[in-house]
């Protein structure tokens, strides 16, 4: 019961309550719910009536309770016969076969757009007022609904593989439904039942209110509320406890089967406090750079319960190429996002350093950097299909950004933006930028990204895995044209990705990380050569090329990436590494320069040459 | 401009199709009744010449096909029927009173979508990144509740505290601009927390997605962020709920209309129902479609003008 929550727990406790009442109530008061008395008609709320009496002088809280059989059980009943016309209306499309099935789902889809107590009134005028005709239209008018419901249900069922095999096998389209379709579905159309049967409860008192329901003598809630409403200015008791009622009964089945389809449908969110205070910085302090365009220190990202980013420190030069590269999870975007201060709560970024331009970026104020970060910095992200937005003309996504922070005038943007969107080799630029983003190819959406960076004068580009969502044929497009602007406007750019090639072919330094910290900073000319971590050396052994021994399999590094919630207590690559000893599983090691090169690794004096042997070893 | 010719060819002919079947089960159940409608309407003691006169008066000892036929030529021309009960045209009867019902819609549909797109708006904003916790559940949780109550139980609620107790509003007839209060609210509100329930689940989406850090990555001003670049893309799945909301609003008319004996059509279908007034009941059904289908129409017409890609996506 306890993964239902509180809220589900009274649900289903009103819910047995409801149920109990339509079974029991009658036994215990029906009496006292027909008891005539004309002596005491009308009268408000007293101890021998608790929600006073109506005009023949019975006790309107007992006939509310009485009713609720009916009520309840004609609400039932409907549902029950919707259901059942829906199963077979729904999965008949998929037995009848295709031409028929297509006219009953399409049939379907026009009864849908019709509301239920429309359907419900049309369905009452062909069986007739009373109860046994408001069942049927209810029942029937509810019937679309489960049938679309069967149908999508079915249809996701159909395309899966044990039905595809079961129909390989030579089973036969109605044992296919039976066997293996039913029970499949029959999970969510009891949950859609059980919210359905609310909404039945509602519909049928609102037939019996307009007087097209339950017909005198019986009663149901809609009739004690119809006739109370007669009397609302005398005893308005009578139409607000069989209003509640309704209301109650309504939403006991509405709210357990939300509950319900909420637990079956959604793991545990977890919670978790913050990291603890931010660990110092495992690196000795940087050199100062004079001429740094941006110099970072001691960057930590931590999130309830994990701290992905430990301690990222780097500077860059304008018009230089930096590279971060590194397995997924292992703190490289969430880097790059925290220097531009992307970073949205719960996740917290903390720095000894960061400075930008000259200017430091820390603190809460973002809006005080705005136009610097507005202007100055650009950023490229991973996924150009969802990076633009899809409701927008893309040539008013690049001019924005000058509108925004130089004041331009609407058309010097757009002037603007079509020059960028030129420069950036979009054909037709001012025919393109009229259109939206899904008008575009995913090379011209990332090229129009880069446009926008360059909208204004940046000083920094932060490309974040900008070819990974990109066809192979238009990834050294985009990285020649994000080199070209480097060289060209003398702009520093931080390139982020997977591909350790890449990496080496973009930037002159390569920053690789393992477990949300830099574990080696190294010119991109000794990464092949020279590498001194055994982690960077075994990146670049996983990589083939022209002298790779195609018979023997490909080199991959053994082992998974470490959880970032749970991390070894010495080095994060120890449990992966062919060199690690006891001091590596005890010691996290530091990042240690050694003639402009940085490196954390207690063994990086090695030979090179060990380490692809070791992991070779590793593979046999 | 291939595309919109296209999305407008399309959705005519859903109309059109959808209006057939409409007009056709309209037809349908006069003949689907059990027994014969003009002696369920006269009554079992008129006279049996009374009861066959009318019936060939109205045409109902043709053959089935002459009278759809019939049926279908009388709707071009606005020719419903005549009412058994007043023996007036039903046209004339819908026309009497389709103002007062369209009024109730209309303007409930215009509160409901005044009130629920800033406070959708607002408290997606206040809460995201999982902030006010407390204040998001009570939102949540009033707003179920009230959803569920059904118009007419809002209107007994709303008369209740506001006619009976209060005595600041009418409790019921349309006369002044105050005799328009309850009615509307009773109508809006249950859809007004609906739709605004729809607009913060879509917006706390919207706001998660990649184009908005883009957005942000510009630094643009925060209200810029969530008007210009959220907004819009939380209205798209807001407007196609929205439509099937306006669809029921049409039905929640009946109701509201019979709780404040409001002079619109939901009393005349009701009224007929219980007469057995067959024609006008056929017309009045015929009307209430009518409105839902346009309804449809008008929502996927602007789905397309704000997200013109939904354009293309259906198929």
């Amino acid at each position: 019961m306890r993964r239902f929550g509180p809220l589900g727990v009274s649900a289903f406790a009103l819910l047995v309550l409801v149920l109990a009442l339509a079974l029991f109530a009658p036994f215990i008061w029906q009496e006292r719910a027909d008891a005539v008395n004309p002596a005491d008609i009308l009268r408000g709320p007293s101890a021998a009536h608790l929600a006073g009496t109506d005009p023949l002088g019975r006790d309107v809280l007992a006939r509310v309770l009485v009713a609720t059989r009916l009520s309840v059980g004609l609400a039932l009943l409907a549902t029950g016969l919707g259901v059942l016309a829906g199963l077979v209306l729904g999965t008949s499309t998929a037995v009848l076969g295709r031409r028929v099935g297509r006219w009953i789902g399409t049939l379907i889809n026009i009864a849908v757009a019709f509301p239920s107590l429309l359907l419900a009134l049309f369905f009452a005028v062909i069986f007739g007022v009373g109860a046994k005709g408001a069942v049927l239209a209810i029942g029937l008018a509810t019937a679309p609904n489960f049938a679309r419901i069967a149908q999508t249900l079915s249809a996701t069922i159909a395309g899966r593989d044990f039905i595809s095999a079961a129909r390989i096998a030579g089973v036969g389209r109605f044992r296919i439904l039976v066997r293996h379709v039913l029970p499949n579905i029959a999970d969510s159309m009891v949950i859609t039942a059980t919210i359905a049967a609310g909404n039945a409860t509602l519909a049928f008192a609102s037939l019996s209110f307009l007087g097209l329901g339950v017909q005198a003598p019986s009663y149901d809630w809609g009739r004690l509320l119809g006739e109370g409403l007669q009397q609302i200015y005398i005893h308005p008791a009578g139409a607000l406890v069989a209003g509640l009622a309704v209301v109650l009964a309504a939403m006991a089945f509405n709210l357990s089967g939300e509950v319900v389809a909420r637990a079956i449908g959604l793991r545990s969110t977890q919670t978790g406090t913050l990291g603890g205070p931010p660990p110092p910085a495992l690196e000795s302090p940087m050199p100062e750079v004079p001429d740094a365009l941006l110099a970072v220190h001691n960057l930590q990202v931590s999130f309830p319960g994990v701290r992905p980013v430990r301690g990222v420190s780097l500077s860059l030069r304008r018009g230089e190429a930096v590279g971060i590269v590194g397995e997924s999870g292992s703190g490289k975007s969430l880097t790059a996002l925290a220097i531009a201060r992307l970073i949205e709560p719960p996740g917290e970024v903390t720095a000894d350093r960061l400075s930008f331009l000259g200017q430091d970026l820390r603190g809460d104020d973002v809006r005080a950097h705005r136009r610097l970060l507005g202007t100055s910095l650009a950023m490229v992200f991973q996924d150009p299909m969802t990076s633009l937005n899809p409701v927008q003309r893309v040539g008013r996504q690049l001019a924005e950004v000058v509108r925004t922070h130089s004041g331009a005038s609407r058309r010097t943007a757009w002037e603007r933006a079509v020059d960028r969107l030129s420069a950036v080799r979009i054909p037709d630029a001012a025919r393109r930028a009229a259109q939206l983003p899904h008008e575009f190819s995913g090379g011209m959406r990332q090229r129009a990204m880069i446009g926008m960076g360059v909208m204004a004068s940046p000083s920094l580009i932060i490309a974040d895995e900008p070819t990974t969502a990109l066809d192979v044929t238009v990834q050294k497009q985009v990285l020649q044209l994000l080199q070209n602007i480097r060289a060209a406007e003398d702009v520093g750019l931080l390139f982020i990705s997977h591909d350790v090639t890449v990496v080496g072919q973009m930037c002159s330094r390569v920053l690789v990380m393992y477990a949300g910290r830099i574990v080696e900073d190294l010119p991109a000319t000794a990464l092949r050569s020279d590498a001194r971590h055994p982690y960077t050396r075994a990146l670049v052994a996983a990589v083939p090329d022209m002298e790779t021994d195609r018979s023997q399999p490909l080199a991959v590094i053994p082992g998974r990436p470490p959880d970032p919630r749970d991390l070894p207590p010495g080095c994060a690559f120890a449990p992966r590494c062919p060199l690690a000893t006891d001091r590596c599983r005890t010691e996290d090691p530091p990042l240690a320069t050694h003639d402009g090169r940085r490196v954390a690794c207690w063994h990086s004096d090695l030979a090179p040459a060990v380490v692809p042997a070791l992991l070779k070893g590793e593979q046999s | 401009m291939n595309v919109w010719v296209r999305f407008a060819t399309r959705r005519t002919g859903r109309l059109v199709l959808s209006l057939w079947v409409l007009v056709t089960a309209a037809f349908a159940m006069m003949h689907a009744l059990p027994g014969d409608p003009v002696r369920a309407a006269l009554g079992p003691t008129a006279p049996l010449e009374l009861v066959q006169a009318r019936r060939a008066a109205m045409g109902l000892d043709d053959p089935l096909w002459q009278q759809y036929l019939h049926y279908l030529a009388g709707l071009f021309t606005g020719d419903l029927g005549t009412s058994m009960t007043s023996g007036l045209p039903v046209s004339d009867v819908i026309s009497a009173r389709l103002g007062s019902t369209v009024q109730m819609a209309g303007l409930a549909f215009v509160v409901a979508v005044v009130v629920s797109v800033p406070v959708g708006t607002l408290m997606a904003v206040l809460v995201r990144h999982g902030r006010r916790r407390g204040g998001d559940l009570a939102f949540t949780s009033a707003s179920v509740v009230l959803a569920t109550i059904p118009e007419f139980l809002m209107a007994v609620g709303l008369v209740f505290v506001f006619s009976v107790q209060l005595g600041w509003l009418p409790v019921a007839g349309k006369a002044g601009p105050d005799s328009y209060v309850l009615p509307v609210l009773a109508l809006a509100i249950g859809p007004a927390f609906v739709l605004a329930r729809i607009v913060r689940v879509e917006m706390l989406a919207v706001l998660q997605t990649d184009y908005l850090r883009t957005a942000r990555a510009k630094r643009l001003p925060e209200r810029v962020v969530y008007l210009r670049h959220a907004l819009p893309n939380a209205l798209t799945t807001t407007l196609t709920l929205g439509g099937l909301l306006l669809g029921s609003l049409v039905a929640g008319t009946v109701l509201v209309e019979n709780v404040f004996a409001w002079p619109g059509l939901g009393g005349t279908i009701v009224g007929s129902i219980l007469a057995k007034d067959y024609p006008t009941v056929q017309g009045v059904v015929l009307v209430y479609g009518i409105g839902v289908l346009l309804a449809n129409l008008a929502v996927d017409v602007a789905l397309a003008v704000v997200d013109p890609r939904s354009t293309i996506r259906e198929s």
